[in-house]
């Protein structure tokens, strides 16, 4: 395997990913993102130097349009999934001491 | 008659003439439900009531002439990664194990506004991340054609109803070949429209740059009709594509006297079953003899799709999937100090492996000092990508190859080893970077008796083209289900 992952790297990704893994996965995921990793790298074999991201198939333009309000306060409906809600708002863990 | 057996096309002609009611039509569907669904696991949420609500009402607006379209009173199946208002969404994750959207997906609305009956909500693969639907948390679907074989994904549970006769015709997602796919292994005939065609609004996203929304059917005609029905620009959907012509069943003509279409040999080389080869091939003549011009060419960088894929689709997965977090809807994590440890076990209880997975390299890929080497690398590589696409149409009408290397493999033969599994998606995937419509058009069954399906790939907005050349070939064969043979 040409790509090796460290212990920080999959730490890090973790972070990023907010994933908790355990020992186990911990391991897996790092054979798994090497041997990735080492098949994406085929990439490099391609001359890209003077090729333009193509991030969008189409040629696209911000679409503008009047800020005009069409949906009413729908509060009832955006809270009916939340798993916890207080005073009409989302309810997380106590976050500031 | 068994009614079972018509088309979407065809059930609707009946109804509207009165020789069957949209409530006879549901009832077939939820009895052969009752019969298969033990056998092959289509459905992760049957609509029982609603459904048989639903058909009541729009017979009452057929009869009273409101409802006058090709769809009006057909059941329909819907991938479980719309949103349908009321009724459960769950992506087939445990982390939407709760989630009752309270509005539906833009493609779904069009069918309710045509008259179709959402019978259900199909199984996927987890966030339609696999090409097995073996990923679900909601247990693995199996082929009718055969119960050890999976069905392909990771529309899977879409194209398992079609063909199982479990609803007359179904909506299907399709990120990297996950319309195409599936509907090659099931026998079933699928297509992937180009970007923009149908709205993603309500679409749970995986790879929002390579989603696409599609039908899945019996026929070549129902999904053109279908495809009619659901297609529309929609200013909630910000890719959404205003185009010029929406009317695909004007295609639906039996000439393809004069078109140009090219064979690639790069999808024809190592990797190949010998078996899809030779029907595929056949498929190929079939269209000669009806006066196709067919030419074989180099269509080039066919090896690098799939890694520039995994980079881009694994990249926005982790970025779309941010959102599911426990707090503004579906599965919270009861064991957790303080907010940040709530995302993280909520997320990690939540997801499963291959999620995971993605989400990590997706995260990797992004992150800074690798991001050029990677993502912008792979953004490059599809503009190369899709040159090559653009040099073959300028040559071209259409595509013709196979939708995928092998027929369905057996069920746990493919999750041990995931590069090998995502080499399945060779052929499709490319279609999705280049933004391309394609159609899975079943051509055979190999000695297994499993289905096999000729894939043809258009330049965009060319629909029409792939189209045509589909019912060309269909008219040549009969359509044979799994419960036919």
């Amino acid at each position: 395997m040409a790509n090796i992952i460290s212990d920080e790297t999959i730490e890090y990704v973790g972070i990023l990913a907010k994933l908790e893994l355990s020992p186990e996965e911990k391991e897996q995921a790092k054979k798994d993102m090497g041997s990735m990793l080492d098949y994406i790298d085929k990439l490099n074999e391609l001359d890209t130097s003077n090729v333009e991201p193509m991030s969008h198939v189409f040629p696209v333009q911000n679409v503008f349009r009047e800020d005009v309000v069409v949906n009413g306060d729908d509060r009832e409906n955006i809270l009916k999934n939340a798993p916890e809600q207080k005073d009409g708002s989302f309810q997380v863990p106590k976050t500031v001491e | 008659m068994d009614l079972l057996k018509l088309t979407a096309v065809e059930l609707a002609k009946k109804i509207k003439a009165k020789e069957v009611t949209v409530m006879e039509a549901t009832q077939a569907v939820l009895d052969q439900i009752d019969k298969v669904e033990s056998q092959i696991n289509s459905y992760v949420t049957v609509d029982r009531e609603g459904a048989l609500a639903k058909a009541k009402e729009v017979q009452k607006l057929i009869d009273d002439g409101t409802l006058t379209g090709p769809l009006a009173g057909v059941p329909v199946a819907i991938k479980d990664n719309m949103c349908t208002e009321g009724i459960l969404t769950t992506c087939s994750s445990k982390i939407l194990e709760n989630f009752y959207p309270t509005y539906s997906a833009e493609a779904v609305c069009n069918l309710e506004k045509a008259g179709a009956v959402i019978i259900g909500k199909t199984n996927m693969d987890e966030f339609a991340m696999g090409s097995t639907t073996e990923t679900s948390a909601y247990g693995i679907t199996r082929n009718p054609w055969n119960t050890e074989h999976v069905p392909g994904g990771s529309s899977g549970g879409s194209c398992t109803a079609v063909a199982a006769n479990e609803c007359f015709f179904a909506l299907g997602s399709d990120t990297g070949g996950s319309i195409r796919q599936p509907s090659s292994f099931c026998g079933v005939t699928g297509i992937k429209p180009t970007y923009g065609t149908i709205s993603r609004y309500g679409l749970i996203a995986y790879g929002s740059s390579l989603d696409q929304i599609g039908p899945v059917a019996k026929d070549v005609t129902d999904c053109a009709t279908i495809l009619e029905v659901v297609s529309s620009y929609d200013k909630k959907d910000s890719t959404s594509v205003q185009r010029e012509e929406y009317n695909f069943t004007e295609a639906l003509v039996d000439d393809v006297k004069g078109m140009k279409i090219g064979i690639p040999k790069d999808y024809f080389g190592e990797g190949l079953d010998c078996e899809v080869k030779e029907a595929v091939l056949n498929a190929a003549k079939e269209l000669e003899k009806k006066g196709a011009i067919i030419e074989e060419f180099e269509l080039g960088l066919v090896d690098y799709a799939i890694p520039a894929y995994y980079v881009i689709a694994a990249a926005e997965a982790s970025s779309n999937l941010a959102r599911f977090d426990g707090v503004k809807y579906g599965y919270r994590s009861e064991d957790f100090d303080g907010l940040h440890s709530m995302y993280k076990t909520t997320r990690s209880q939540g997801f499963g492996a291959e999620v995971k997975r993605r989400i990590m390299l997706g995260s990797f890929v992004l992150s800074s000092g690798y991001y050029d080497a990677y993502y912008l690398k792979a953004l490059k590589t599809k503009a190369l990508i899709k040159q090559e696409f653009d040099k073959a149409f300028a040559k071209y009408d259409v595509i013709l190859g196979p939708a995928a290397p092998t027929t369905a493999p057996k069920i746990g033969e493919s999750l041990s080893d995931p590069i090998k599994m995502y080499l399945g998606d060779i052929y499709t995937i490319s279609v999705n970077l280049a933004g391309l419509p394609g159609i899975s058009v079943p051509c055979g069954v190999d000695s297994k008796g499993l289905p096999i399906g000729l894939q043809l790939i258009g330049d965009c907005f060319k629909e029409k083209n792939i189209i045509r050349a589909a019912y060309a070939y269909e008219k040549t064969r009969e359509y044979v289900g799994p419960y036919d043979k």
